[in-house]
């Protein structure tokens, strides 16, 4: 395979302004975005704790680790996905096999290699990209529906086998664990002991806490490992964004006759952007796994791509933050309006009249707790009927609304 | 021998529910344009249609009886059903047995209205979009119709029987001159199939000898010309939402004896059927019923011991890998039309 630059010549669009000297090869905007989200990961745990412990809101507290890993882990995925569904148009409703067959990388480097969760991630990252190649290769001759469903068809395949005939290699129902009968090649274990993962020797549940009055912040190891990997994801998709590469795919969405006419072939565009999004999927995957050694089938399965792809779109398909925030709100809404039962939405409404309260209680209830699917399921809906280009258009029109700029309209 | 037409037998069933799905689906992607997600809902709401039917039906209330007594020697309640008040004890329980044939009757105009009101109210607006916006909203319906089932009926799968009459098996084998008890097929998987059989046979007449369907399909092959004609081919199509709407409806209505319904069954169907669709052809009816059939038929092989050892897991994913072979090798599926969903 060639490098993809050495094709550019073609097109040097207005908008692929080289960017001179700027920081990291970036645009100044482009660094303010990846300094706002740096800003974001390294104090995530002050931003997502904003109420007191045991105060009637702490359950809208979301800086826990394991909530904090979730949110960075799912915001890679969506990413990857972005740049596939988001640049190129090719909705994939397979995607999770990339995530889950990552995952299996690199459990089975932590069960056979070592602890260490740099070479797991690696490994993932390897495999995954891998089967992106071979899975893109073959659905990638067919676009539209019929791609969607190529990729699904793999996707249900690969988890079908996982589930059964790949038993010795998956660990079937139950998935695969770190036992304590496992002897990884590096690293000295005792007999009988069930390893951890680490980094260079720190577990990952290595955790800081830091109490200011009521307040109680968690600055976990992990965390902050998914946080590094999430940022330099973040800035490739800035880099492919903006690069050439980001202009051939974007040509890809918009008009495939035109670019074969103009000598370029769209299907090996795609394809690299299929790999690339793949890769990060693997990367998804392996990160989780460090987080918390252990996968199952259903990870692959496709209400799981349903999922990314509910992420990607509610967030702002094709824009840079859009998976990110889509990812973070979806994470949310699962882990915290889950969490709210009838007791709570009592004590919310005790302010009304009996009569009052019971019935916002009764009307709000089907939304919250195990309703919370039906939640995010209408949301979906309003954002595709409404609002296409997803939270990030919402905002850029509210924003609009208190500017009040003309030239927002003539934008293209 | 009777091996393979054990397998035959119990393919048609499952095939007769994707090629009723299937059909629905092809019907409003061939007029509309649309391609609906929310097709394995609609199955699952017909299938959850018998649930309500039947719960209607085997409504009760408490009776104090005089005229016998319980053992503290009060008067006895017994539990009485409005439908054996109304009809008298016999006429009442035959009634609440048949609950699921006769939710057909309700269920055809409820898919109906429902259908109306989904095309109506969401897709209507849909058609200018591009089919990724079309997979999306109607996924999103799909999640939507899904969890107030869930919401509405609990997550677990509710048991609906068939009428007593079609319980247990036909010993199939006998027609064909094997001994007794070698091919046992239940009578109501032979009802369903049937009973699809005369759907699709009335979809197609219904398409092919009336005027109403003489205008639809003219609609379906060029669209513009039928409008230019004067006649309003949106009221048509949009009753052929109505229609598609109701044929996964009572599919899901026929379906519930066979497998319990839940909240889930509608994704589940809506997966297998989609790939259905695409190896049919997109567009293409008898290609729908066709691959429907097929693919039922060829799930219950793989999953046949002798092949299943030789091919481990091959059952689980025999119909994703004809759907990968069809779509590479003939890319406009079995029975596709030229033009149809290319590129």
């Amino acid at each position: 395979m060639t490098d993809q630059t050495t094709q550019t010549p073609v097109s040097t669009p207005a908008r692929a302004k080289p960017a001179k000297g700027g920081f990291l090869g970036l645009t100044s905007n482009d660094s303010t975005l990846l300094m706002i989200i740096f800003g974001l990961l390294i104090f995530a745990p002050f931003i997502l704790n904003p109420f007191p412990e045991g105060s009637a809101m702490a359950q809208f507290n979301a800086g826990y680790p394991d909530l904090m890993q979730r949110f960075v882990i799912f915001g890679i995925f969506a990413i990857g996905f972005n740049i596939l569904f988001g640049l190129t148009g090719y909705l994939s409703f397979g995607h999770a096999a990339f995530l889950g067959v990552g995952s299996y990388a690199a459990i089975w480097s932590m069960k056979l290699v070592t602890l260490n969760v740099i070479p797991a991630i690696i490994m993932a990252i390897i495999v995954a990209g891998a089967f992106s190649w071979v899975v893109g290769k073959i659905s990638l001759r067919r676009s539209g529906i019929y791609f969607s469903i190529l990729t699904l068809a793999f996707a249900q395949m690969s988890y079908a086998l996982a589930y059964s005939v790949l038993t010795p290699i998956t660990g079937g129902e139950t998935g695969l664990q770190i036992k304590n009968t496992d002897n990884p090649l590096f690293g000295s274990l005792n007999p009988g002991e069930i390893g951890r993962a680490n980094f260079f020797g720190l577990e990952m549940g290595n955790s800081y806490m830091l109490e200011i009055g009521n307040w109680v912040f968690t600055f976990n190891l992990g965390y902050y490992i998914a946080a590094v990997a999430m940022l330099v994801a973040f800035y490739l998709s800035i880099r492919i964004f903006r690069s050439p590469f980001g202009i051939m795919l974007r040509a890809v969405k918009s008009n495939q006759q035109r670019m074969n006419y103009t000598g370029l072939e769209p299907k090996r565009y795609t394809l690299w952007a299929f790999v690339i999004s793949g890769m990060f999927a693997g990367l998804a995957g392996g990160l989780m796994v460090a987080m918390d050694t252990q996968v199952g089938p259903e990870r692959m399965f496709w209400t799981a791509s349903g999922e990314v792809v509910i992420m990607t779109i509610l967030g702002g398909a094709g824009t840079l933050m859009g998976p990110v925030l889509g990812a973070g709100f979806i994470k949310y809404l699962e882990n915290i309006v889950s969490k709210i039962n009838k007791d709570i939405l009592h004590q919310w409404f005790a302010f009304l009249p009996d009569g009052f309260e019971d019935l916002m209680v009764t009307l709000v209830y089907p939304f919250v707790g195990k309703g919370w699917h039906l939640t995010m399921g209408i949301l979906f809906m309003l954002v595709v009927i409404f609002l296409p280009g997803g939270l990030v258009e919402g905002g850029k029109r509210i924003a609009g609304l208190f500017t009040r700029k003309k030239t927002a309209d003539k934008e293209s | 021998m009777d091996q393979i037409i054990v397998q035959v037998l119990n393919g048609l069933d499952k095939g007769s529910a994707y090629a009723l799905i299937a059909l629905g689906l092809t019907i409003i992607f061939g007029t509309l344009g649309v391609v609906n997600f929310a097709h394995g809902a609609l199955f699952m709401m017909g299938a959850f249609c018998a649930v309500i039917t039947s719960k209607i039906l085997s409504a009760s209330h408490r009776v104090v009886d005089e005229t016998r007594t319980d053992f503290l020697g009060n008067p006895l309640e017994v539990e009485t059903f409005y439908v054996q008040d109304w009809f008298g004890m016999a006429a009442g329980q035959t009634i609440m047995e048949w609950a699921v044939p006769i939710a057909i009757i309700f269920a055809i105009p409820v898919m109906i209205l429902v259908g109306f009101a989904m095309e109506r109210g969401l897709i209507k607006h849909f058609y200018h979009r591009p089919h990724a916006d079309q997979i999306l909203v109607t996924f999103g319906l799909a999640l939507v119709i899904g969890e107030i089932i869930k919401y509405t009926f609990g997550a677990n799968p509710i048991q609906t029987p068939a009428p007593p009459a079609f319980t247990g098996s036909l010993d199939f084998g006998v027609f064909l001159g094997y001994e007794a008890q070698t091919i046992m097929y239940p009578y109501w998987r032979l009802v369903y199939f049937f009973f699809s059989a005369i759907i699709i046979a009335a979809v197609f007449a219904f398409l092919q000898f009336t005027t109403f369907g003489m205008v639809v399909r003219a609609g379906m092959a060029d669209r513009e010309t039928v409008g230019l004609l004067g006649i309003n081919i949106d009221k048509r199509f949009t009753f052929m939402f109505g229609l598609a709407a109701a044929v996964a409806g009572v599919a899901g209505v026929m379906y519930a004896p066979i497998v319990a319904p839940n909240y889930n069954m509608g994704l589940d169907f809506l997966v297998l059927s989609f790939v259905v669709v695409v190896v049919g052809g997109m567009g293409s009816l008898p290609g729908a019923v066709a691959a429907g059939f097929l693919l039922g038929i060829l799930e219950s092989f793989a999953s046949m011991p002798a092949i299943v050892d030789i091919l481990p897991g091959i059952n689980q994913i025999i119909i994703y890998l004809v759907a990968i072979l069809i779509l590479l090798t003939r890319p406009r599926g079995l029975m596709g039309r030229k033009g149809v969903m290319e590129e």
